[in-house]
């Protein structure tokens, strides 16, 4: 693609180099969080609480301090008392008290793996064993599981602090926030509409499921200087919350971010890390964390299970005219779970007159949830983009028609009110309408095919970049972005662009908190069009220095000087000869010294995407197994820096929707005590239950950005639960409202048809 | 003067008007003259003199990143929105 | 320049400040090269030349090869051919043909020590009795050791292909060959000015003597030491111990004949360097191992190794004539420097030259100086290189005459003393310089005005000059959201450099020298830096970290402006505060409003890059020292009772850092001076490969050493800063010979002033008086 839809002639964007990370990755030579080892060092482990809600009388250490080679034992008890309000910490809102009660339980065990206490020792083994001589005393309180039980008047309370002062009266409640969004009248809309459908939807909570388990090793220098190795998406972020939980300043905290496996949003917040700083202050020795993935999966941030209720209203002709929405989602132990997104994302694809949505914030005894590829927006999309298919379906009109009809695109007001900038969700649909996929035949029994669309914001945020021009011409580029997607490969490709030099002769680097520019997480879809955006400001405040060094030795002005096609040549065609950027590096030196190109952004104007699945399935009639036949995602990328990898983020974004629509969920006991705490019986999908998926790369380039750059990572996982639900109804006649579709849940609904069919047959006879 | 979108559970402080005006060349003076007409609506935007961390503002569909010190025109359109983080 | 003009009064700068770096160091956490390791790593060890000339006739590693736990063998075959291209090093040019025949010999071993092949095994252990399994046939050659039998017209010659250049006048760039015939003398400088037959005409007084200074080592306490990984995608990585990331970078590349923008070079906590770790000897021999074995692969040298193949500086041969009028006016001066290179050309013969007799106005001098190459390990850099040999001998001839005269050594050296203007010998005219300064410093100090008394006691001065070095140096400054500050840099911290980079930006942006995080990077991530060397950190790197800074508080008061809706120029940074030009906005610390800069913009960050040489930002430096000396007469032993140091730094940013280099300096010239030398047998093989033979001063040789810290501000420099790590080893080794020679009589014209020599020096004076009293009988 050397010719790209924003009109430039690129020579690398576009392009598919090899990720300069790859080779370490492959002769696994990269080095994770887990491989940082120290002089000296300690390990440290977590003793977590058995029961899901539990008030913590008393905790006893003596026993477990007299251990032979235990070095350290701390609660909550060695950490500050932080201001139970939201503050800004780094660019995220946060309850300081909370994420310290994350990381030690203060006063109350609020979900089955809540760290209650830690040991640092001389090896692991022991630090186990000291775990199981820590006496604590519980009362063990009723645990509340669900969004209805919590909501129930009447339901144990998790938090006395959190109160509902919406109505006034000002009382105990696990109901952390109340947002509504409202646009024209709805009562009015329904009226006009021909078709009604009312349906209510659950979720099940899933997991982010990256491969590497946290991990930190803190060493607390007897300077007051703190070093942190550990798997993060946010080096900044890791440091600021840090900096709050142990009350160290920002300042005297250094990030060293590992490479990383995985994120999703799962690393955006700190677990270990103040725990491994805790105890390295207080033994003077380094100390290693790493969590098990039973600990990963009973602690670590899960995104929010919810109930959904969506009632769309639509005229004969497919005119959406009224949607009213009612969301709640389990926020887990502490307020935030991203029901917020889901309430300014379910209807927001479609144009719809009038609104009205509600969304709860709840709290109930499992792990306090994080962020997870496009925030409560899938959850949404199952309510809305099924009920918009039941929709399609009554007025007879193709549902990627219909969604035609009603779709959103420039100048159409969101959900709450701005309108679209320059969208490309029509470009989606008519990508499916189009592909091959769409245009074949389906044929067989029990199969079907579905199609479902979704919408993301994307966010922008700050980055810092350096580009630093050597002495042989080659080019390192310094970034404080953690790389997940192949950002290296693309920060790298856009200097390369910008400077007119090949990809292999710049090196990109992930760099330490100390040793770069404030550098927001590496989430929201942000990276490529971020901190890519600070490169490119960066390379070109290095080719203005270039080319006034150019202009030094030809001895004219600098704006006499043009760079095209890597070469530098004057604008004004005298004799002097034109010059590459590797014959001009050698003679920096001479012409002042080195040159270093800087830029910062807070990048505004961020573009929002769209992603549009089709998906067949066939379903085994008799256990419910879903088989997925064939996977299509068109997705509006904005420009595709490097096509590999967008279209790896489109494919593993829509692998992950699979495995939430199908298998995962968190299978919880009577007493909240969590059952499948691994991968075995936590069911991801594999190779073997994905067919090749197939992509299709739209680049609608968002407006303002120099290179046109969307996010892409997160949409594409947005689409599928609902694609597959529709897809399940075409091959079964049974309607899915609730996630995982898996086999026994499928099982039991088919069977419910079966035998309502059968009565019915029964009954003409 | 510049549109202002009232956010639903805000709207008991603007007589249940989801759309009103007010004036000021930048965020902060915008939300100033909002008190000015609907007292108690600036505690729920701002605290210790920014854009509170849970709120979001959108200026003519951008989504703004200075604050109180977002530029406003006479023209704008603007609305108040949870901040939303990205995974 | 808003706050921190070099006349205005400084915040930080001038402050003594606990060094950032300190506790990693006293707590053991500092990583050093030899802590660092890798998954699967391998050891490398080098076989070395038991001899000290011969021809390589072959090398068998076949038994080695087969030895258990052996991964790779590399000798010179696996290196490629490196034609004598010279690599631009900063502003030295190295011959990377003989870099390339240094590292692994070729055909000929050419010193005691020379790298044969190299192993990497399973364990170090390993790799040693694997070196043992190498056969090598060796034709043995007749060495050649001083610099004087090796430019005998029959010598032996150690390269075939070196002819003697010779340049001419400095400021005459002619280069002509000399005879097209082999030598040992690849190079020959000198300088000439005015008519010295009439100079010495016009002389009341004329002394003339010949010297010789022993080869001797910079002793750095951490040996050199490498951990290279060669990726598949031909990537190097390499972790190790050295003054100067990027020349390991340049000089790995031209040896092994790969791109510079393949290699990344990671520099470690350096324990000590003095010029010694500014070339490379294991980084190359790392990587090829890790090429061939496809592991990482370390390797770290032994302390006799250290002696017996790095870098010393130069032993020399030298003459000195000079003669002064009655009232102390030098007149004329000849001298004549030849200065041993080592196996391969590249001795400091030229600087030698250039700074003996800089101190002093000399309307008729000549100086010839000759590189000569002998079979010696290849001399590095060592601080000042080649000034404190050269100054040993000019300063005591000229002690000799201020005696002749009747006139104070100290106002001897005043009433010649050069200015702003004086042609150094080399020609181009000194800018301000801060010499006469230092004399008078010490002329005033408490311990020249102080008697010595006692028998065997004396009291000697001298004075030094060094030119400082520029060269490049690059600097990013990140405004992070709390207020706090980091600074990054490319530059080794050998003398305290990032306590004084933080200073400086916690001077310049207004903030605690506590919230600046000073850091030095890899050759990836950060801008092109030449060596810590020719004292050049303080002064460039120093300077790219100021402009850096200030290009951070540009951005900064466009940032305010911002939220005060003014215009940057209406914005100023003064007492530490954004202020607002006019109206009443309370003022802003960088604390304040680094908290709103995610609403003004984005985060802030400054970066400069510079060539300090290139904008004549250098300050040349200066010393005079005062050394007490009390010498037993039984066994010559040499005792220091007192020494001061005055030295010219420009500005110090740090003084005890600067105080640090003074007497560091001082230190290591007085073993210089009074112990350290090579002793090689007959056969030219090192006999004295450890630290207890090769004896350096310690704690207990030595008396606190008194610095004299002269500010004469170098008017180039933003902050007036001079260099200040090198010449304070200039003028000790004079000092302590016209020392002895108050206690005892004798003239010291040889270094070093051991026991031995010394004693023998001062029986011969006793015969020599017996004998006079016999014949006046």
């Amino acid at each position: 693609m050397a010719a790209s839809t924003n009109g430039h002639d690129y020579k690398v964007i576009g392009t598919r180099p090899v990720r300069p990370d790859g080779v370490d990755k492959v002769t696994g030579r990269a080095k994770y969080g887990a491989d940082y080892t120290f002089p000296g060092m300690l390990f440290g482990k977590v003793l977590r609480s058995p029961h899901a809600h539990a008030l913590i009388k008393s905790i006893n250490v003596e026993k477990a301090a007299a251990l032979p080679g235990v070095k350290a034992v701390v609660t909550s008890a060695d950490l500050p008392e932080l201001a139970d309000k939201m503050e800004a910490a780094g660019e995220q809102a946060i309850n300081l008290a909370h994420l310290s009660a994350t990381i030690l339980a203060r006063g109350k065990a609020l979900y089955d793996g809540h760290a209650i206490a830690a040991v640092a020792a001389t090896n692991p083994h022991i630090a186990e064993e000291a775990l199981r001589l820590i006496e604590v005393d519980y009362e063990i309180l009723p645990p509340v599981m669900s969004v209805e039980d919590a909501m129930k008047p009447g339901a144990p309370v998790l938090l006395p602090t959190l109160r509902n002062k919406e109505d006034g009266a000002d009382k105990e409640t696990n109901v952390a926030t109340h947002m509504q969004f409202k646009r024209g009248d709805v009562s009015e809309g329904f009226k006009q509409a021909d078709f009604v459908i009312e349906r209510e939807f659950k979720t099940a909570m899933v997991h982010q499921g990256y491969i590497e388990p946290h991990n930190a090793v803190g060493i607390y220098n007897a300077d007051g200087h703190a070093t942190i190795y550990c798997s993060t998406q946010g080096p900044f972020v890791v440091r600021s919350l840090c900096s709050a939980v142990l009350g160290i300043p920002e300042g005297k905290i250094k990030v060293v971010p590992a490479e990383i496996g995985g994120g999703f949003g799962g690393k955006t917040t700190v677990y270990l890390e103040p725990l491994s700083v805790l105890l390295s202050k207080i033994t003077g020795h380094p100390v290693k964390l790493v969590m098990t993935r039973g600990e990963v999966l009973r602690a670590t941030g899960p995104t929010s299970g919810s109930t959904i209720r969506c009632k769309m209203g639509a005229t004969k002709d497919g005119k959406l005219v009224a949607a009213e929405c009612w969301l709640a989602y389990e926020a887990g132990a502490y307020p935030g779970s991203p029901v917020g997104a889901g309430a300014m994302t379910i209807v927001t694809p479609y144009n719809i007159p009038n609104i009205l949505i509600d969304a709860y914030d709840v709290v109930v005894n499992r792990p306090k949830t994080a962020a997870y590829r496009a925030p409560g927006a899938t959850n949404a999309a199952m309510a809305s983009e099924t009920v918009i298919d039941e929709l399609a379906e009554k007025c007879g009109i193709d549902p990627l028609d219909f969604r035609l009809i009603n779709a959103s695109k420039e100048g159409t007001p969101q959900t709450v009110g701005p309108p679209f900038k320059r969208i490309g969700l029509v470009e989606t649909l008519e990508a499916i309408k189009k592909s091959a996929h769409y245009k074949s035949k389906l044929t067989g029994p029990n199969r079907g095919r579905g199609v479902a669309s979704g919408f993301w914001f994307n966010v922008g945020l700050q980055s810092s970049a350096t580009v630093n021009i050597h002495t042989d011409g080659t080019i390192s580029v310094v970034t404080g972005s953690v790389d997940i997607g192949g950002t290296r490969a693309a920060q790298a490709m856009i200097a390369a662009e910008v400077l007119g030099a090949d990809v292999n002769d710049v090196r990109p680097i992930v760099a330490d908190t100390d040793s770069i520019g404030h550098t927001d997480v590496t989430a929201g879809s942000r990276t490529a069009f971020a901190t890519g955006w600070a490169v490119y400001d960066a390379a070109h405040d290095a080719l203005r220095q270039l080319k006034e060094r150019v202009a030094k030795t030809w001895e004219k002005k600098p704006e006499e000087v043009v760079f095209a096609d890597g070469l530098f040549s004057p604008a004004s065609g005298n004799g002097v000869k034109p010059m590459t950027l590797k014959q001009l590096a050698p003679r920096l030196a001479r012409t002042g010294g080195p040159i270093i190109g800087r830029a910062t952004v807070n990048a505004r104007g961020v573009g929002p995407s769209f992603a549009t699945t089709l998906i067949d399935v066939e379903v085994d009639p008799d256990t419910g197994k879903v088989e997925i036949l064939r996977v299509t995602v068109a997705q509006d990328v904005g420009k595709a820096i490097h096509p590999a990898y967008v279209e790896g983020q489109m494919q593993g974004g829509t692998a992950q929707g699979i495995g939430w629509a199908l298998n995962e969920e968190y299978v919880y006991d009577d007493k909240g005590i969590l059952r499948n705490t691994g991968l075995l019986d936590y069911r991801m999908p594999t190779c073997l239950d994905l067919p090749e998926l197939e992509t299709i790369m739209i680049e609608v380039p968002t407006p303002g950005h120099p290179l046109g750059i969307r996010g892409v990572g997160e949409i594409p996982i947005v689409p599928p639960p609902a694609a597959i639900a529709n897809a399940i109804y075409r091959a079964t006649g049974v309607r899915m409202l609730e996630l995982p579709m898996s086999p026994p849940r499928l099982m039991k609904a088919i069977l419910k048809k079966r035998a309502a069919s059968d009565s019915q047959a029964a009954a003409a006879d | 003067m510049a549109t202002v979108v009232i956010p639903a559970l805000l709207r008991k402080f603007t007589d249940g008007k989801d759309r009103v005006t007010a004036n000021g060349r930048n965020l902060g003076q915008l939300v100033d003259d909002l008190e000015r007409q609907f007292p108690g609506l600036r505690e729920q935007l701002i605290e210790d003199g920014e854009v509170k961390p849970s709120v979001a503002v959108s200026i003519d569909g951008d989504m703004g990143t200075a604050g109180v010190l977002e530029p406003v025109r006479e023209s704008s359109e603007v609305f108040f929105l949870p901040a939303i983080g990205g995974g | 320049m808003s706050q921190s003009s070099p006349n205005g009064s400084f915040r930080v700068i001038g402050s003594r400040p606990i060094r950032p770096d300190g506790v990693d160091k006293v707590t053991g956490r500092a990583l050093y090269g030899a802590d660092y390791a890798l998954p699967g790593m391998l050891h490398g060890c080098v076989l070395r030349s038991p001899y000290a000339h011969a021809r390589i006739k072959s090398i068998d590693i076949t038994k080695a090869l087969k030895h258990p736990g052996v991964k790779a063998i590399v000798t010179a075959e696996d290196f490629p051919e490196v034609k004598g291209v010279m690599a631009q090093v900063g502003e030295l040019t190295v011959n990377t043909h003989y870099l390339s025949l240094n590292i692994m010999a070729r055909e000929k071993v050419l010193y005691d020590g020379h790298a044969v092949a190299a192993v990497a095994a399973t364990s170090r252990h390993i790799a040693q009795e694997a070196l043992e399994l190498i056969e090598v046939e060796y034709e043995v050659l007749q060495p050649v050791m001083t610099a004087e039998e090796a430019m005998k017209p029959d010598a032996p010659i150690l390269l075939e292909e070196l002819r003697t250049k010779l340049m001419e006048h400095r400021t005459d760039p002619g280069s002509l060959e000399g005879p097209d015939r082999a030598s040992n003398v690849p190079g020959h400088i000198r300088f000439e000015r005015g008519d010295l037959a009439a100079g010495f005409r016009s002389a009341d007084f004329i002394v003339e003597r010949e010297f010789t200074t022993a080869a001797v080592h910079q002793g750095y306490i951490e040996p050199q030491n490498a951990l290279a990984l060669w990726s598949p995608d031909g990537h190097v990585t390499i972790y190790c111990s050295t003054q100067g990331s990027f020349n390991v970078r340049t000089l790995t590349s031209s040896v092994l004949c790969i791109p510079e923008g393949t290699i990344r070079v990671v520099p470690a906590e350096i324990g000590g360097g003095f010029g010694g770790k500014t070339t490379v000897y294991l980084e190359p021999v790392a990587a090829l191992l890790s090429k061939k074995s496809g592991r990482p692969v370390k390797m770290v040298m032994t302390r006799g190794e250290v002696l017996r193949a790095t870098g010393p500086t130069s032993g020399t041969k030298m003459k000195v004539k000079m003669g002064a009028t009655r009232d102390g006016k030098i007149t004329a001066a000849e001298v004549w420097l030849a200065y041993e290179a080592g196996a391969f050309p590249g001795s400091p013969f030229a600087p030698g030259a250039m700074c003996t007799l800089g101190p002093y106005v000399l309307e008729n001098l000549r100086i010839d100086s000759f590189d000569v190459v002998v079979n010696r390990p290849k001399v590095a850099a060592y601080r000042a290189p080649g000034s404190p040999a050269s100054a040993f001998a000019c300063e005591t001839v000229i002690d000799e005459l201020a005696e002749k005269c009747g006139i104070d050594p100290l106002e001897f050296r005043i009433r010649n003393a050069a200015h702003e203007g004086t042609p150094q010998p080399a020609g181009p005219p000194f800018k301000k310089i801060g010499f006469v300064e230092t004399i008078e410093a010490i002329r005033d100090s408490d311990h020249y005005r102080s008697k010595i008394e006692g028998p065997n006691r004396g009291r000697g001065v001298a004075a030094g000059f060094w030119f400082n070095g520029g060269l490049q140096s690059s600097a990013t400054v990140n405004i992070h959201t709390d207020g706090t500050v980091s600074v990054v840099t490319g530059s080794v911290d050998i003398g305290g450099t990032r306590a004084v980079q933080a200073m400086i930006a916690a001077e310049v942006l207004g903030v605690e020298m506590d919230d600046v995080r000073a850091l030095v990077t890899d050759t990836d991530a950060t801008g092109h830096t030449d060596v810590t060397g020719g004292s050049r950190i303080a002064l460039a790197t120093g300077m790219a970290v100021y402009e850096a800074a200030h290009d951070a508080l540009t951005q900064l008061k466009a940032r305010a402006a911002k939220l005060w809706e003014k215009k940057p120029e209406e914005v100023s940074f003064n007492n530490r505060t954004f202020n607002a030009i006019g109206n009443g906005v309370p003022p802003l610390t960088l604390k304040q409003l680094a908290s709103r800069l995610a609403r003004t913009g984005g985060p802030v960050t400054g970066r400069a890059a510079l060539n300090a040489g290139a904008i004549g930002a250098v300050g040349n430096a200066f010393a005079t020292v005062c050394v007490d000396v009390e010498v037993d007469p039984d066994t010559a032993k040499v005792r220091i009772l007192r020494c001061t140091i005055a030295q010219d730094v420009g500005r110090a940013l740090h003084p005890s850092y600067v105080e640090g280099q003074m007497q560091g300096a001082m230190a290591q010239g007085i073993g210089w001076a009074l112990n350290e030398e090579y002793f090689y047998d007959q056969k030219g093989v090192l006999r004295n490969s450890g630290l207890l033979d090769y004896r350096m001063p310690t704690c207990l040789d030595l008396p606190m050493i008194e610095a004299l810290i002269v500010e004469v501000a170098n008017p180039n420099h933003p902050l007036g800063v001079r260099g200040v790590g090198e010449v304070g080893i200039v003028p000790p080794m004079a000092a302590v010979a016209n020392a002895i020679y108050r206690a005892i009589g004798v003239r010291m014209t040889e270094l070093p002033m051991s026991p031995p020599h010394l004693l023998k020096a001062v029986l011969e004076r006793r015969n020599l008086a017996v004998t006079e009293a016999a014949a006046a009988d």
